[in-house]
C-alpha cells in the first residue's frame, strides 16, 4: 500500500512553505522560498500576489521529491493552506492580474481613516457586529483605501470584472482553475479578520458593507474551514484542497487547543495568544479581540480571543541589527545571562504604538531605570522581559475577560529556543509553560483541517494523540518579587503612552 | 608526503598583512602587497570571511582580521546558536525515535546539557538543560572526546571514576574506545553511568568538519540496545541522518 500524506501550504509574511505529514502529525518534508517586500512610502508595506503564486508552484513539487525517495501527486490525501492574515488583493476576474501589489496587514496607510472611523461611528458600532475596532491592522480600510485610489475600480467593481481576497482566496482561486473557473472563497478564520463578517451570522454583514461601500459582488464565498473546496487544476491535479485557516488560527489547532479553556501563544517578531473560548462569541472588555478559531464543515464555529503583541522577537532583531549588542538574535540569551537580573532596567518596545491590551498608536519605545550600574546584559534581560511582561498583560485580560482562567501555556514559534525567556514566562505567568515536539504548528494544523476534511484523520482525539511534549517550565518565581517587577513593568508602560502628539503627526 | 598547500600559504600571508596594519585595507591593496591577482585574492578573502577569520567593512568593503580569529581557543559557536540550529531537528529525532533527546558541549572537563527533547510518551519529565554529565561515561562525552571537541587530559584529570562496573575507568580503556568511535562515526554508553540506562551520541559538525557538540539518544538499555546489548541499527540510522542534518545546517559541507 502507498503511504499517504497531508500537503500544507503556509503562506507567510515572508515567506511560502510548503510541508508534507505523515499520519502522526510528522514532518516528511518541506520546501520553502522567500518572496520580496516592497516598502514604497514609510507605513507602506506590499507583497508581489504573483510573486508568490510562482512561488507556490515552485515548491509544491520540490516538497513532493524532498522526501526519501519522493512522493508522488496521488499519495496526497488532501491539501490545506495557512495564510498571512489580513493581507488584501484585488485581481481582474478575467485576467487573473492583480491590480497591484497586495497590501500586507504590517501596512499602516489607512491610519487617518480609522482614526475617523475611531471618533465616528466609533468602535461600539463595529464592535457589535465583527468583533473588531477598526484599526489599520484589518482588511476593510484596505480596500476602501484602494477604491478611493484606482480610478475607475467603482464601475470595474460594480460590473462583476472585480476579485477581493486575502492570500488564501487568492491562491484557492489560482488553484483551482483562475480564469477557468477558479472558486472564489474564504474561510470564516479569515473572513473574521477583514471586519465585514458579523461575528454571530458567520455572513457578509449588508451594514458594514455599506458603511464602507464594498459591493457585495467583489467579495468570496464563505466557507467553513475545513470542507471539500474543489480539486486543484494546476500543481496536484485531481487532489482535494479542504482547508484554509488564518495562519494564528492554524498554530492555535495545531496546537490541538480544541478545548475552551486551552491557548497557545506563537513567538515570533510578534506574538499571538489565542485562547479558545467555545462556541461562545466572549466579548472582550479588555482590549482583546474577537476572532473565529475554526469551523469545522457543518459543525458549530469554535471562537477565540486574542491578543496580539506587536514586538517581541523584533526588539532581539533590533538589538542584533541596530543596537549591534548581539551577533545573532539566540546570542540575546547568552548576554541577558551574563546578569542575575535586570539590574532595575525596564524596555517598552512600543515601536510602533502597542498592540493588545492597550491598543495605543500614541506610545514609543522607552527604557526606564537606566542608571550607570547597568550593562548590555541588564538590557538583554529586560528585552526577554518585556515578552514576559507583554505576555502577562495579554493573559490577564483573558482571564478577566472570560470565565476560563489560563492554567497552562502552549508555546511555539522561533523564541521558544531561548530557554532563559521559556523560564521568564512560567515565572511571570505562574503557570506552566509548555513546548510541543512539533515545531511548525501553523502548517500542522492546516494539514490537520485538511486531513479532518478528507477523512485521512478520523476525528480531534487523534489528532490530540500526535500531540507530544517536548519541554516544559515551571514556575520558580517569589510572588512578592512577581507583583513588584509587574508594577515596575506597568509604571514603565505608563511612560511609553502619550509620547506621539496629534501635531508631531504619526 | 604532498608540498605545501599554496591557497593556505597564501591565507596565512594575508591574515599576516592584516594583522601587520592598523587600518583596514582594500582588495586592490591586499592583493598588490602580496603580488598575488585581483581574483585569487578575493576568492581567499571571501573564504576567510565564510569562516568569520575576516571581516568586511560593510561601508567601505575594506578587509580586516575577524573577532573569530581572538578566540580560536575557545568555542567559536555560542551554545545558544547550536540549540536554536538544532531545535526542529531534535525533536524530529525525538518522534521518531520515541526516546529522549539531550545535545552537549564541553564545560570545564564535563559535558554541559545544552538542549533536552522529552521522550515523547507525555509522562513526568524534568529538563536537565544546564546539567553536567561525565566526560568518559556518557555517550555525549566519549563522542566530544573522540572528535577532538573536549580534551582528553582535562577527562583523566577530572578523575575517571567507576559509576558501575561497565564505566570505561582507565585512560587505556577510554583511548582504545575513542578510536572505535572515530572509526565509527558514532558512540555508545552502554550501563556506563547507571545501570539499566543506555545511548547513543554522534558529532555535530561546523564549518571544515569541526566537531562542535554532540547529540545523543538515551533510554533503558532494553529500548536502545539489541538482545546482545549493541545499539539497535535503526537508531543509529535516524541520529547519524539527524547528526547529518544539523551539521549541514551549520555550513558543514560534507556531512
Amino acid at each position: 500500500m502507498v503511504e499517504r500524506y497531508v500537503m500544507s501550504i503556509d503562506q507567510g509574511t515572508t515567506s511560502t512553505r510548503c510541508i508534507l505529514f505523515d499520519h502522526r502529525g510528522r514532518l516528511v518534508s518541506v520546501a520553502q522560498r522567500e518572496h520580496q517586500q516592497f516598502f514604497p512610502k514609510p507605513g507602506w508595506v506590499e507583497h508581489d500576489a504573483l510573486e508568490i503564486w510562482r512561488n507556490l508552484r515552485r515548491i509544491v513539487p520540490e516538497a513532493l521529491s524532498g522526501a526519501g525517495d519522493g512522493v508522488a501527486a496521488e499519495a496526497v490525501s488532501a491539501l490545506g493552506i495557512a495564510n498571512q492574515r489580513e493581507t488584501t488583493v484585488l485581481w481582474d476576474r478575467r485576467t487573473g492580474t492583480p491590480l497591484s501589489r497586495a497590501i500586507v496587514w504590517q501596512d499602516t496607510r489607512t491610519a487617518p481613516l480609522v482614526e475617523d472611523l475611531r471618533s465616528d461611528p466609533g468602535d461600539a458600532f463595529f464592535l457589535e457586529r465583527c468583533g473588531l475596532a477598526p484599526s489599520t491592522y484589518f482588511s476593510a480600510p484596505r480596500i476602501r483605501w484602494l477604491f478611493d485610489h484606482t480610478p475607475g475600480l467603482t464601475q470595474r467593481a460594480a460590473n462583476g470584472d472585480i476579485l477581493f481576497g486575502t492570500m488564501e482566496s487568492w491562491l484557492i482561486w489560482n488553484l483551482t482553475g483562475g480564469t477557468a473557473g477558479g472558486r472564489h472563497i474564504t474561510d470564516v478564520t479569515n473572513a473574521s479578520r477583514t471586519m465585514l463578517m458579523n461575528m454571530a451570522t458567520l455572513a457578509w454583514d449588508e451594514e458594514l458593507l455599506g458603511f464602507f461601500g464594498i459591493p457585495h459582488a467583489i467579495l468570496p464565498e464563505i466557507r467553513s474551514s475545513a470542507e471539500w473546496y474543489g480539486e486543484d487544476r494546476s500543481v496536484l491535479p485531481g487532489r482535494p484542497i479542504t482547508a484554509a485557516l488564518g495562519d494564528q488560527q492554524a498554530a492555535l489547532f495545531g496546537q490541538t487547543c480544541f478545548s475552551p479553556g486551552e491557548a497557545k501563544c506563537t513567538y515570533g517578531t510578534g506574538s499571538f495568544l489565542l485562547l479558545n473560548t467555545g462556541t461562545d462569541v466572549v466579548r472582550s472588555s479588555n482590549g482583546l479581540l474577537t476572532t473565529v478559531a475554526y469551523k469545522l464543515d457543518e459543525q458549530p464555529a469554535v471562537y477565540a480571543l486574542e491578543g496580539p503583541i506587536a514586538v517581541t522577537g523584533a526588539l532581539v532583531q533590533w538589538f542584533r541589527d541596530r543596537l549591534e549588542l548581539i551577533s545573532s538574535a539566540p546570542g540575546i540569551e547568552t548576554l541577558a545571562r551574563t546578569v542575575e537580573d535586570n539590574g532595575g532596567c525596564y524596555i517598552v518596545p512600543a515601536f510602533s504604538g502597542l498592540f493588545a491590551p492597550h491598543w495605543r498608536s500614541d506610545a514609543r519605545g522607552v527604557i526606564v531605570g537606566l542608571t550607570s550600574y547597568i550593562t548590555k546584559g541588564h538590557l538583554a534581560r529586560a528585552a526577554l522581559e518585556s515578552t514576559g511582561w507583554q505576555t502577562k498583560e495579554v493573559v490577564d485580560a483573558m482571564n478577566a475577560d472570560s470565565s476560563l482562567t489560563l492554567r497552562e501555556l502552549k508555546v511555539d514559534g522561533g523564541m521558544t529556543s531561548d530557554n532563559l525567556l521559556m523560564q521568564i514566562l512560567a515565572d511571570v505567568l505562574d503557570v506552566p509553560v509548555v513546548r510541543p515536539m512539533a515545531a511548525e504548528t501553523v502548517s500542522l494544523g492546516a494539514a490537520y483541517a485538511a486531513g479532518l476534511a478528507a477523512g485521512y484523520w478520523a476525528d480531534l482525539e487523534v489528532l490530540r494523540g500526535n500531540w507530544h511534549r517536548a519541554a516544559q517550565w515551571l514556575p520558580d518565581m517569589d510572588p512578592t518579587r512577581r507583583a513588584s517587577e509587574y508594577e515596575n513593568w506597568q509604571r514603565a508602560v505608563e511612560r511609553s503612552l502619550g509620547w506621539i502628539r496629534p501635531s508631531n503627526g504619526p | 608526503m604532498a608540498g605545501p598547500v599554496q591557497s593556505i600559504e597564501r591565507a596565512a600571508a594575508i591574515l599576516r598583512l592584516l594583522a601587520a596594519g592598523p587600518r583596514r585595507l582594500g582588495l586592490g591593496e591586499v592583493a598588490v602587497s602580496l603580488g598575488l591577482a585581483k581574483g585569487t585574492t578575493h576568492g581567499i578573502l571571501r573564504t576567510l570571511q565564510h569562516v568569520d577569520f575576516v571581516e568586511q567593512d560593510a561601508a567601505t568593503g575594506k578587509y580586516q582580521l575577524g573577532a573569530a580569529l581572538l578566540h580560536l581557543g575557545t568555542s567559536y559557536l555560542d551554545v545558544n546558536e547550536l540549540r536554536s540550529h538544532s531545535i526542529n531537528w531534535a525533536d524530529a529525532l525525538a518522534a521518531r525515535s520515541g526516546e529522549a533527546v539531550r545535545l552537549g558541549t564541553p564545560l570545564e572537563g564535563r559535558v554541559l546539557v545544552i538542549h533536552h527533547v522529552f521522550r515523547p510518551d507525555d509522562t513526568l519529565q524534568t529538563l536537565d538543560v544546564g546539567a553536567l554529565l561525565p566526560l568518559h561515561a556518557s555517550s555525549l562525552g566519549k563522542v566530544l572526546l573522540a572528535f577532538g571537541t573536549a580534551n582528553l587530559d582535562s577527562a583523566v584529570d577530572a578523575g575517571l571514576e567507576a559509576y558501575t562496573r561497565h564505566t570505561l575507568a582507565s585512560a587505556d580503556e577510554l583511548t582504545h574506545a575513542l578510536a572505535e568511535i572515530r572509526e565509527n562515526g558514532w558512540g555508545a554508553e552502554v550501563q556506563e553511568m547507571s545501570m539499566g540506562e543506555a545511548g547513543v551520541a554522534a558529532p555535530i559538525r561546523g564549518h571544515g568538519g569541526l566537531a562542535v557538540g554532540a547529540i545523543g539518544v538515551s533510554g533503558p538499555v532494553e529500548r536502545i540496545c539489541d538482545a546482545r546489548g549493541r545499539p539497535e541499527l535503526k537508531l543509529l540510522t535516524l541520529l547519524r541522518e539527524t547528526a547529518r542534518a544539523i551539521s549541514r545546517n551549520l555550513g558543514a559541507a560534507r556531512w
